[in-house]
């Protein structure tokens, strides 16, 4: 156990705002190496990000903290909270709580690729936050830096003086030294009162099979001690602590945490579902009179069907989402039944990413092989006669014509930074994107644009046509601005003339013809020549607005087949007979999962 | 090599369409099939995917003993039967010495027996060397030949590796018809960047050249081959499917108005003319296979010989006999053969006839409605007490057993 709380002006809470690749995880290893946080040998590259898919992709999904002792060159021994907050758009919220817990942050930018626009977005809510903020201008010895001009860059677009910008190489451990001096003589120390009725923030919580559930809190105001018993305000629940602690990255269990410190509890809570991110912890016995401001419950936005490839990995996918969803409350499944691909979930996740992320630990951590559906938005139906409104989350649930009055659907802000020689494209992709521009300025050699967008074209492979159309230059950032109304209407996919419920979809009227063109022409290349042609069309109502025809199948036969084959045929006939379990049959067609599966690929509908 | 069928003069295929009831027996009692495999070749052709090596040199007298060896212990698991047909086939068994090809022949009829009419075939390269023991050969015994002639054309016999030229392969054939009472030969069509009218000619040349039987192969690009390790390298580009349709329906009509029509479907015979030996296999009647790799089916069991001609030649001195693996065929899997061979037959099944030698009811082997629904698409056909895969099937046949193949 270790000593009670430091002094709250000893204390310096920050957080590290960065572009993918820009060096945050190295900056953040060489911070906690510097301190002693961790020796040599226990460095691995990265310390921060835990999962694989963090390390690869370079992104956080969980806010983590570090606690560094670092004695400053004025002699004193201060207590540094490294806040490494999720660095993706489709977790704005979590990042808002994140950065609420700090009181100012470093900004790392590339001396070489200069400011991105996914660090703008992090960074204006940082200044929403009142923080301090540190340039920090990262791999100043790369051959292409070009220090000065990301310096003006930064006073230019972000409009913070850079004058005092630290200069650092965090890979070759250039500036580190002046780094930390900048935390402790720069961002300003926490404020709050330690004998105020105790007030902590929830900014995060994941599961861990050896703790339970892990909450990572800012104390605001009091202190929070271990045996404490202690009331979630907006969930209403009542625990006891049982630990507190901080990480350096490695746990370290405390007596008490202080106003001003960052650090972790466990209070016997089995799942993350019953933790809210942005809570408010008090005192059971003593409350505090007020919550923390900002508290919000956060809604999917983007909705999938996750369906086994093997039918019989059901309940293992229906166990692998409960075990997901105990480490992650944000997202939602329900199970979901598709004539096309059998049993499965609908799911919701806060984006694209997110959707991904699960897609993807489903696939390596649970070893499951999935087919994921097309992925929509949530639509709000304005049902005819005043019958109310409908939140429509799957195609296939969509009310006949004639019960609706209007369909809105939710619509985003984006902005977009791209190097002017791709500007054009990009213009017409969200002119093609039913886009309405609302600004556009140039800096040195580059175009922000803001576009306002309908969500379910931006989830309609929008990331990968950006990325393709730039060259992968251009970055992207989003949040939503409420719904709107939209000709919108169910487009349906027949082949052999009988509907396929998993490739039905809702689309702009305006651009159903492209979208259903485009979904014939793939299935026409997807799906394997049978004995008959097989006419595959796409429609809205009863009406075809595109066909394209698989003509019949004229050659397979095996040329020579002779006694020593006889074998060799009948195993080949099992095999065949195998992968006919993996077809769905319409219209007496045989559509291989594989079809599916690359037919409700995201992103490489040219 | 190709192992192929040739003219049999006493198969008694009877034109099946008008009366099924004589059609082709399902097997006759005691009736047997011989097959004798020699692995050597001179050299590997870049198409080729049976079991053939190329060796610098061959023990003769080991080799036949060890045949004589292999066949005595198929003599002792099968006897009381009488042969119907013998067939060597490769490699390349054109190059045994005549004298054990006369040795194994002598000693299958003193284990078995012969029927009267007896086929005896051995597969041939066209080459002036191996005709010039074709008198030898004959002498022998053997009375049908096949010849891998494999093209009329020097630029796609060198694509195919063959060492032989058109006009030595002429001659060759014509050398063989002088020898031997009955002679079949292979061409390899649909190669990368033929044409219908090239084709078209080479097959008008080829039925013009009067044998009795011809078994045209469209070229396939087997795993393990050379050809498939071009292809995959995109040095090589097969045919596309659909033009290869376009010249299988042409070889159907050339040979059809020849009056050689397709039995089978690479297999195209004057009536009567047909391959005793393969019918044994199209018809699941049961044959004994002896030498490296050889197969056989017999008593409901499976036999596979070890491939690899030395490992052959040391399970032969282990244990007198090459039989590598020897699997109890359920009748499930014995049901499913027949009607994995027999539809390949312009015949067809009869599925009554295998539903009574298998135990397993006709609604189990055959799915009745693909039948129902392939029969509307015009690709098979019920005549009588036989199922058929039509002329238009044909080209479809392995789309449609999985379809038509109820049990497995």
């Amino acid at each position: 156990m270790s000593k009670a709380s430091t002094p709250l002006d000893r204390i310096r809470n920050f957080s590290i705002i960065a572009h993918i690749d820009h060096g945050k995880s190295t900056l953040a290893d060489r911070l906690i190496q510097r301190t002693g946080g961790l020796t040599d040998r226990e460095m691995s590259a990265q310390v921060l990000d835990n999962m694989d898919i963090e390390k690869e992709r370079g992104i956080t999904i969980k806010a983590q903290t570090v606690r560094l002792n670092y004695r400053a060159k004025d002699g004193l021994d201060y207590e540094l909270s490294l806040m490494d907050t999720p660095g993706h758009v489709d977790f704005a919220y979590e990042v808002s709580r994140s950065l609420a817990a700090c009181e100012g942050a470093l900004l790392v930018v590339d001396a070489a690729q200069g400011v991105e626009a996914q660090t703008l977005a992090n960074v204006y809510q940082s200044i929403e936050h009142d923080h301090e903020i540190v340039p920090v201008i990262n791999k100043i010895d790369l051959p292409a830096a070009e220090p000065d001009k990301v310096k003006k860059e930064i006073e230019d677009i972000i409009g913070i003086s850079a004058e005092d910008a630290v200069l650092a190489s965090a890979k070759s451990g250039i500036g580190i030294d002046e780094v930390l001096e900048a935390i402790v003589t720069r961002i300003p120390p926490p404020k709050g009162d330690r004998e105020a009725p105790l007030k902590a923030m929830l900014v995060d919580s994941w599961y861990d099979p050896y703790l339970g559930v892990v909450i990572l809190v800012r104390v605001v105001e009091g202190v929070l001690r271990k045996g404490q018993e202690i009331k979630f305000m907006a969930t209403g629940t009542r625990h006891l602590v049982d630990r507190v602690g901080c990480m350096r990255p490695k746990i370290e269990q405390l007596t008490e945490l202080a106003a001003g410190e960052i650090g972790f509890i466990t209070a016997q809570i089995k799942e993350v579902s019953q933790t809210a991110v942005g809570d408010t912890i008090t005192d059971a016995k003593k409350p505090t009179a007020e919550a923390l401001p900002g508290f919000k419950t956060v809604q999917p936005v983007v909705f999938c069907g996750l369906f086994p490839v093997d039918a019989a990995d059901f309940e293992k996918l229906r166990d692998s989402l409960y075990k997901l969803r105990l480490n992650d409350a944000s997202f939602s499944f329900e199970a979901e039944s598709s004539a096309a691909l059998g049993f499965g979930f609908r799911c919701g996740f806060l984006g694209l990413l997110h959707l991904e992320i699960i897609q993807e630990r489903l696939t390596r951590e649970y070893d499951l092989d999935l087919i994921t559906t097309a992925p929509s938005v949530v639509y709000k139906i304005q049902l005819a006669h005043g019958k109310g409104e409908l939140d429509l989350h799957n195609p296939a649930d969509m009310p006949d014509v004639m019960q609706i009055a209007s369909i809105d659907e939710p619509w985003i802000e984006a902005t977009i930074y791209v190097p002017d020689e791709y500007l054009g494209s990009l213009l017409k992709l969200c002119q093609d994107r039913r886009g309405i521009q609302k600004n556009l300025t140039y800096v040195s050699g580059r175009a922000q644009i803001t576009y306002e967008l309908p969500l379910n074209e931006v989830v309609f492979d929008f990331y990968d046509r950006l990325k393709s159309i730039s060259r992968g230059y251009a970055s992207f950032d989003y949040h939503q601005i409420g719904y709107r109304e939209g000709d919108l209407v169910k487009m349906s996919i027949m082949v052999n003339a009988e509907p396929v419920d998993a490739l039905s979809m809702i689309v702009h009227r305006s651009t159903a013809e492209t979208r259903g063109r485009g979904m014939c022409e793939r299935l026409k290349d997807l799906i394997p020549r049978h004995l008959f042609k097989i006419p595959v069309q796409a429609a809205i109502g009863g009406k075809v607005i595109a066909r394209e025809t698989i003509a019949a199948m004229r050659k397979d036969v095996t040329a020579k087949c002779y006694g020593g084959d006889a074998s060799r045929k009948r195993k080949l006939l099992d095999k065949q007979k195998e992968g006919k379990k993996r077809m769905r049959e319409y219209g007496s067609v045989q559509i291989p999962q594989e079809a599916f599966i690359a037919a409700l690929r995201m992103g490489d509908e040219g | 090599m190709n192992p192929s069928p040739g003219p049999g003069r006493g198969a008694a295929l009877r034109e099946n369409r008008g009366d099924p009831s004589t059609a082709l027996g399902e097997r006759q009692g005691g009736d047997l099939a011989l097959y004798i495999h020699w692995p050597f070749c001179v050299s590997k052709c870049p198409y080729c995917d049976f079991n053939s090596h190329v060796r610098a040199g061959v023990d003769e007298d080991r080799w036949r003993a060890a045949l004589l060896s292999d066949m005595a212990h198929e003599a002792t698991s099968l006897p009381g039967r009488r042969l119907t047909s013998i067939f060597f086939g490769g490699g390349t068994p054109s190059l045994m010495p005549p004298a054990t090809v006369a040795a194994l022949i002598a000693a299958a009829e003193r284990h078995w027996g012969f029927a009267p009419d007896i086929e005896i075939t051995l597969e041939a390269n066209p080459s002036s060397v191996e005709a010039a023991r074709f008198a030898d050969l004959g002498a022998a015994g053997i009375n049908r030949v096949s010849l891998g002639l494999q093209s009329l054309d020097d630029d796609a016999l060198a694509f195919l590796g063959r060492a032989h030229g058109v006009a030595e392969g002429l001659a060759a054939l014509e050398t063989a018809q002088a020898a031997f009472a009955r002679v079949n030969f292979d061409l390899i069509y649909a190669l990368p960047g033929q044409s219908l009218a090239a084709w078209q000619a080479m097959l008008t040349h080829a039925i013009g050249l009067g044998t009795g039987h011809l078994s045209l192969y469209q070229l396939t690009i087997e795993p393990g081959t050379r050809f498939a390790t071009l292809a995959a390298q995109g040095k090589l580009v097969p045919a596309d499917p659909d033009h290869a349709a376009d010249l299988f329906e042409a070889t159907r009509a050339l040979t059809t108005a020849a009056g050689l029509p397709a039995y089978e479907v690479s297999n195209h015979a004057r009536p009567g003319e047909e391959s005793r030996h393969n019918l044994t296999y199209w018809r699941q009647g049961d044959y004994a296979g002896i030498g490296p790799g050889a197969h056989g089916r017999r008593h409901g069991h499976a036999t596979i010989r070890h491939r690899k001609p030395e490992n052959w030649l040391a399970a032969m001195d282990r244990n007198a006999h090459g039989i590598a693996e020897d699997d109890i065929l359920t009748p499930e899997a014995r049901a499913t053969e027949a009607l994995l061979m027999g539809l390949r037959l312009a015949e067809g099944i009869d599925p009554a006839a295998i539903a009574a030698r298998t135990g397993i009811a006709t609604a189990r082997l055959v799915d009745a409605a693909a039948v129902a629904r392939l029969e509307t698409l015009g690709l098979v056909a019920q005549r009588r007490d036989r199922l058929i895969v039509t002329e238009a099937g044909m080209l479809l046949l392995d789309a449609i057993l999985p379809q038509v193949v109820a049990i497995g």
